[in-house]
């Protein structure tokens, strides 16, 4: 017979879930065991989490209200960073960048992304749907820093793309295109394509998998066609997984720094500014961490009210 | 589970809201101890000393200074750590207020480090040393007044040179234009840059990216000193209370580089052009001329051995003052360093010993400033260095020497000059909505 301090914690989630309600509320003991228990499983994660996401988010927050350096003293300022940003056209215009990107960094990657897996997955599942994917996938693991420097080089006006356009008799179209007013943001857009592309189809060519073949067989014996077969079956049921590209490229889009920063650090005339970029110059080149902060926390704010209906519609039942 | 989300969300909301209404906390201003003035003279003494210093990266003079300085005093050692100049701006901070706090170190502001009390007071030193009686312009832009203007007050850093900027040019491609000698005014500057245009050069090599900031500011600040007076440009710079830099001087200024845009004197794609770009494209021959500073002699003359000039911006009407922009290598010692007195020393010796007087030249290519009469090393035949070396003493007797416009406040270079002039550049920017877009982009910076 073991004693019963001696039991292990699996045997004690195992008991409680075969216990009855009535009897859980007399066995108070075993009860807070299991609780804390689960406490013990979950602290270290929490304190993890409460240190590096959970202080630092009230932090800033908190610093959001004042005026300081990040050293000297800190001067309440109530809700007047907020203000400022409202009303310096630099500021704003990094939020409307950012919701220009979503075009480029959220839309396109994922509505190109269900095109080719679905092209993937119906044509060439085989040996050459592997290296498509690979090849697809590949810019996800090269260090965003690098590639950003590589297309840089690409894009500029004595570079590649330019003198394939020279030899096309395209003169005309050659520009420095990171430091042209209107092209700058779409050259910043056409790279967080290219970084997103593979991850969306990745992920939705995983889901396609997980759809039951013989929904296209019937499909196909009924004489569907192949955009038939996409509008009705492939998209309707890669519901979930769409919501996870959408909302994972919308926040790569609304916090976009790194690809931003490598490529044009804003330029040209805050063309490609984006309030990441914005966030870093305010809180470390201006020391101004109040006003960065009240950046912060309105560039959060936006990201959950685009997010979370997106979240929502993707929830719900099929 | 989704509830318990919003409703971590409306606490967090909540707490912005208290957070809101709180009371600031009570704030104590902080004061930089003076360093006492002692009667003796400071050295680094006989006792091992290890000077902690923090150092650029890519700038070999003050590691090459460091080696020298300890052959000269072998009881002296170095910990020396270092990092880029982007990097610098943001850790110094943490450095300057850390348990370990730096002897010596690269100084990218240090107006609200000086105001925060974490950079030591170095009058006493200047006075123990005599560096006050140094010709005057080289410690004005390292004091700060008790309002927190810089250009007179407490000396709070010291320069370990003087850098200079100007005009330089490729030697070949300005005989090609007919120039036998450099433009002694603007109007004549403007018919060699037309010459140059109509011979099918590239007038002006310049960057303009946002990556390494805004190059159109120098040849605009030149202007600026061409069109008006130094000293209402060294307030705006110092932050003077009601300064401004929507001057008429500088509007002509303004609207002289919009012409010299709108003439396609600057390369077409300025606006992604990188800082070393426009070096390496200079140095391979593309652009007659270019606006620099004496930091990039080594580079140009290894480009392009014997073949760059240079000479200082003329002036509007012949026979006028030229200007130019010089700053100091900035050092500073932070208030809790522990060999203070070493460091200032190493200061004093930058400045007066011959040996590192040689080094500050054949490296750096920067003036060594010092006290009047100090020995002037002399740079090899035929560099660019010579040229640079003795246009200093020209601009330093016309009085005529500047800060730079981009220097104004930490971040005036990237959220004011480089994006509105990146704007002229494009089309979208005149010259009067600059100067009033960069006007408000301070007010609002110093009000931060």
């Amino acid at each position: 017979m073991k004693n019963s301090t001696n039991i292990s914690s699996s045997e004690l989630v195992s008991n409680a879930a075969a216990q009855n309600p009535v009897r859980r509320i007399f066995s108070r003991g075993k009860i807070r065991r299991e609780v804390l228990t689960g406490w013990g499983f979950v602290l270290p994660a929490l304190i993890m989490y409460a240190m590096f996401v959970l202080i630092p988010l009230l932090l800033s927050i908190y610093y959001s209200f004042f005026r300081w350096n990040g050293v000297g003293p800190m001067t309440w300022v109530g809700l007047k960073n907020y203000l400022t940003i409202l009303q310096f056209p630099n500021l704003l215009g990094s939020i409307t960048n950012a919701f220009k990107l979503i075009l480029y960094f959220s839309l396109v990657p994922v509505g190109l992304g269900l095109i080719v897996a679905s092209v993937i997955n119906r044509v060439a599942p085989g040996r050459f749907g592997a290296v498509a994917r690979t090849v697809l996938f590949l810019p996800q693991i090269i260090p965003l820093v690098a590639a950003g420097i590589i297309w840089g080089w690409l894009l500029a006006y004595p570079g590649l793309i330019n003198e394939v356009l020279r030899k096309l008799g395209l003169e005309v179209l050659t520009r420095a295109w990171l430091g042209d007013f209107t092209w700058a943001l779409p050259s910043v857009g056409v790279i967080g394509i290219w970084v997103l592309l593979g991850f969306c189809t990745v992920l939705l060519l995983t889901g396609m998998s997980k759809i039951d073949p013989s929904l296209y067989e019937s499909a196909r014996i009924d004489g569907a066609s192949w955009w038939a077969e996409f509008t009705s079956i492939t998209v309707p049921l890669l519901k979930q997984e769409i919501g996870v590209c959408l909302t994972v490229t919308v926040i790569n889009a609304l916090a976009a720094f790194d690809i931003v920063w490598v490529s044009t650090a804003g330029g040209p005339g805050n063309s490609t500014s984006v309030p990441g970029i914005q966030i870093y110059l305010l809180g470390f080149s201006q020391r101004s961490i109040g006003l960065a902060s009240a950046l912060a926390v309105m560039l959060m704010l936006l990201v959950l009210i685009v997010i979370l209906p997106i979240q929502r519609l993707s929830r719900e039942t099929r | 589970m989704k509830r318990n989300f919003y409703r971590i969300i409306a606490m967090m909301m909540l707490l912005t809201l208290i957070a809101a209404c709180a009371p600031a906390p009570s704030t104590s201003p902080t004061q930089a101890p003076e360093v006492p003035v002692e009667a003796s003279i400071p050295t680094c003494g006989t006792e091992p000393v290890v000077l902690n210093a923090y150092f650029e990266t890519g700038f070999d003079i003050p590691f090459k200074l460091a080696e020298e300085f300890t052959k000269q005093y072998p009881n002296v050692t170095w910990d020396i750590k270092q990092d880029q100049f982007a990097n610098l701006i943001t850790t110094t901070p943490l450095l300057l207020s850390g348990d370990n706090a730096p002897d010596l170190l690269r100084l990218p502001t240090m107006v609200t480090f000086a105001k925060d009390g974490l950079l030591m007071n170095l009058d006493g030193y200047a006075a123990a040393f005599g560096w006050d009686k140094w010709p005057v312009p080289q410690l004005d832009q390292n004091r700060v007044g008790a309002d927190g203007t810089r250009g007179s007050g407490e000396l709070y850093a010291m320069g370990l040179n003087y850098s200079l900027t100007g005009v330089f040019y490729n030697k070949e491609q300005a005989a090609q234009i007919g120039m036998t000698e450099p433009p002694k005014t603007l109007a004549e500057f403007d018919a060699l840059l037309a010459a140059a245009k109509e011979a099918g050069l590239q007038p002006i090599m310049m960057w303009g990216s946002a990556k390494s900031g805004m190059g159109l500011a120098f040849p605009l600040q030149q202007l600026m000193a061409a069109y008006g007076p130094v000293g209402p440009i060294n307030d705006w710079i110092f932050n003077k209370p009601g300064a401004t830099i929507d001057t008429p001087e500088n509007l002509l200024a303004a609207q002289h580089l919009e012409n010299w845009i709108k003439a396609g004197y600057f390369p077409a794609d300025i606006n992604a052009i990188e800082y070393t770009d426009a070096a390496a494209r200079f140095g391979a021959g593309e652009g007659v001329f270019t606006f620099n500073g004496d930091w990039q002699n080594t580079g140009y003359d290894t480009a392009m051995p014997g073949n760059v000039g240079f000479f200082l911006m003329p002036p509007l009407e012949a026979g006028g003052a030229p200007a130019a922009m010089s700053a100091p290598l900035t050092y500073g010692i932070a208030t809790k360093a522990k060999n203070a007195d070493c460091a200032a020393f190493f200061f004093n010796w930058v400045a007066t010993n011959d040996e590192a007087r040689i080094i500050n030249v054949a490296i750096g290519g920067s003036n060594p400033g010092g006290p009047l009469g100090a020995m002037m090393p002399a740079a090899a035949a035929g560099s660019v260095t010579n040229e640079t070396l003795a246009a200093g003493p020209i601009v330093g007797a016309a009085g005529n020497s500047m800060d730079f416009i981009a220097n104004a406040t930490s971040a005036i270079f990237a959220q004011g000059w480089t994006p509105e002039l990146q704007k002229m550049v494009g089309g979208e920017q005149d010259a009067a909505g600059l100067l009033q877009a960069v006007q408000a982009e301070y007010l609002r910076e110093l009000s931060q």
